[in-house]
C-alpha cells in the first residue's frame, strides 16, 4: 500500500492529494483501526468492504466470547459483504451510491438484485455499525443530552434497558433490536432479518443483533441473558455520536 | 387437555456419529422445542383452543395477528416434533419404491431433488424450514420463514429439515451449506417420508 501510493504521489495532481492522504492515514495504522470511516459517514458501495473488527476477537469477554467474534465478523459479515458486491456486479451505476442512499430506495434497485441487496446490504450496514457501537471499554451508562431524553421518553435509564431487552426477547427468529429517533421522539423497535430502520428513512442510533449466531456459542437458548449481559460492552461515546447524526438527519 | 412434548424417537447421543451431538439435543429438544411446549400451553390456557388439536390449532391461528404468538408456538412444537421423526440413526442414503418414483417423476431424479432441497435450504434467509410436499399429486420442495408450515398452507408435509440456526450452529457453526449435505448423506430418515407419502 506505502508503494503504491507513492508512485501514486508522482502522479496526482494537487487536488486529489488531500483525500489520498487521508486514505493512507487511515491504512498506515494499526489493524485496530477502521480503514473504512466509522459509521458516522456514508458505507461505500464501490466495492463494499469488510471494516477490520476495531479490537481483538478477545475484546469482549466475558459477555462476548472470541470464537462467536471472529465467526460473526469474519465468516457472517464477510458473507453480506461477498453477496452485496455479488449483487451489484453488474450495476456500475448503483455502485456509486452508498449502502445508506441504496438501502432507503430499495423500491428503485432492479427486481432481480431487489431481496439480495436488502438481506445482504441490511447484513452489511447493521454490522458495521454492531462493531461500533460495542467496546472493550464500554459499558456504564448514557451522558449529556441522550441520557436526558432517554430518562425523558422511557423513565428512567432501567427502564429503556428493560423494554429495549423485552423487544429484542420478543423479535421472533432473526433481527434486530433498535433505538431510533423517530421526529423528535425516542422509540424501540425490532426489524425481521437484516432489515433496518433506515428502509423507512429511520437513522439508527443503536441496535443489538438477535440473530442466534450472535450468542449461540456463549448463551444458546437464553437470549434474555445475552440481551442483558450486552450493555456491559456498550459503547456510548459512539451512540452520542450517532444520536447526534439522527437529530441532524 | 394440555399440549404436550412426544419423546424424542432416539436416544440423544445416537446421532454424534453422524454429525449431530448430543449437546445439540439439550438444547434443541430439551430447552427450544420445551419452550414452544409450555409457551403454546401458557398462550391458550382457558381459551377454546386448548382443546382443538395442535394441526387444528395451526390452521386457524395462521395470519392471524392476534394470535402470531399462538401460531409460532404451535407451529414450533408440530415442525420439531416432525423433524425429530426425520431424523435416524441409520438415516442416508436414497428413498425406494414409490417414494423414489415419485422423486424421480416431479425433479427428474434424485439428485435434481437433492439440488433443489440443498438449494431452499441454503436460501431461506434467516430462521426458518426447508420441506418436501405433496400438493395436488405431486412432489415439491419448499421452504418457510420462521415457524410457517406446509399444514398451514394447505399442503402435506413429507419431509422437513430446520435451518434455524440453533439448528446447526453447535456441530457445524455458521456453515449451513455442511449441516444441509449431512442430513442428506447420514441423517434423513426415508422410511419416515415414505410413510407420510402413504398415509
Ligand atoms: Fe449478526
Ligand atoms: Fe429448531
Amino acid at each position: 500500500m506505502r508503494k503504491l501510493l507513492q508512485q501514486l504521489g508522482f502522479v496526482v495532481v494537487g487536488i486529489t492529494l488531500p483525500f489520498l492522504l487521508v486514505i493512507y492515514q487511515a491504512n498506515a495504522q494499526t489493524q485496530t483501526t477502521p480503514v473504512l470511516a466509522p459509521t458516522g459517514s456514508a458505507l461505500s458501495a464501490n466495492p463494499a468492504q469488510l471494516p477490520p473488527l476495531p479490537y481483538a476477537y478477545n475484546a469482549l469477554e466475558p459477555y462476548i466470547d472470541a470464537q462467536t467474534m471472529q465467526l460473526h465478523h469474519d465468516k457472517h459479515h464477510a458473507t453480506y459483504v461477498n453477496n452485496v458486491n455479488d449483487a451489484l456486479k453488474d450495476y456500475p451505476d448503483l455502485r456509486t451510491q452508498s449502502m445508506e442512499s441504496l438501502l432507503q430506495n430499495l423500491d428503485k434497485l432492479p427486481e432481480k438484485i431487489r431481496t439480495k441487496f436488502r438481506n445482504n446490504g441490511g447484513g452489511h450496514l447493521n454490522h458495521s455499525m454492531y462493531w461500533q457501537i460495542m467496546s472493550p471499554q464500554g459499558g456504564g451508562a448514557p451522558t449529556g443530552q441522550l441520557a436526558q431524553e432517554i430518562t425523558k421518553t422511557f423513565g428512567s435509564f432501567d427502564r429503556f434497558k428493560q423494554q429495549f431487552n423485552q423487544a429484542g426477547a420478543d423479535r421472533f427468529g432473526s433481527g434486530w433490536v433498535w433505538l431510533v429517533r423517530r421526529g423528535e421522539k425516542l422509540e424501540i423497535l425490532s426489524t425481521p432479518n437484516q432489515d433496518t430502520p433506515l428502509m423507512e428513512g429511520i437513522y439508527p442510533i443503536m441496535g443489538n443483533d438477535v440473530w442466534e449466531h450472535a450468542y449461540y456459542l456463549k448463551y444458546q437458548n437464553r437470549r434474555s441473558e445475552y440481551l442483558s449481559n450486552w450493555w456491559n460492552v456498550v459503547n456510548w461515546s459512539e451512540i452520542a455520536r450517532r444520536y447526534d447524526q439522527a437529530k441532524a438527519s | 387437555m394440555a399440549f404436550t412434548q412426544p419423546p424424542l424417537p432416539f436416544a440423544k447421543d445416537a446421532l454424534e456419529p453422524h454429525g449431530m451431538k448430543a449437546e445439540t439435543f439439550d438444547y434443541h429438544y430439551g430447552k427450544h422445542h420445551a419452550a414452544y411446549v409450555t409457551n403454546l400451553n401458557n398462550l391458550t390456557k382457558d381459551t377454546e383452543l386448548a382443546d382443538k388439536s395442535l394441526e387444528d390449532v395451526i390452521r386457524m391461528t395462521f395470519k392471524d395477528p392476534a394470535k402470531m404468538g399462538v401460531f409460532n408456538n404451535a407451529a414450533q412444537v408440530w415442525n420439531h416434533t416432525f423433524f425429530w421423526n426425520c431424523l435416524s440413526p441409520t438415516g442416508g442414503g436414497a428413498p425406494t419404491g414409490e417414494l423414489a418414483a415419485k422423486i424421480d417423476a416431479a425433479f427428474g431424479s434424485y439428485e435434481k431433488f437433492k439440488e433443489e432441497f440443498k438449494n431452499a435450504a441454503a436460501t431461506q434467509f434467516g430462521s426458518g424450514w426447508a420441506w418436501l410436499v405433496e400438493e395436488a399429486g405431486t412432489l415439491k420442495v419448499v421452504k418457510t420463514p420462521n415457524a410457517e408450515n406446509p399444514l398451514a398452507h394447505g399442503q402435506k408435509a413429507l419431509l422437513t429439515l430446520d435451518v434455524w440456526e440453533h439448528a446447526y450452529y453447535i456441530d457445524f457453526k455458521n456453515a449451513r451449506p455442511a449441516f444441509i449435505d449431512n442430513f442428506l448423506e447420514k441423517l434423513v430418515n426415508w422410511d419416515f417420508v415414505a410413510q407420510n407419502l402413504a398415509a
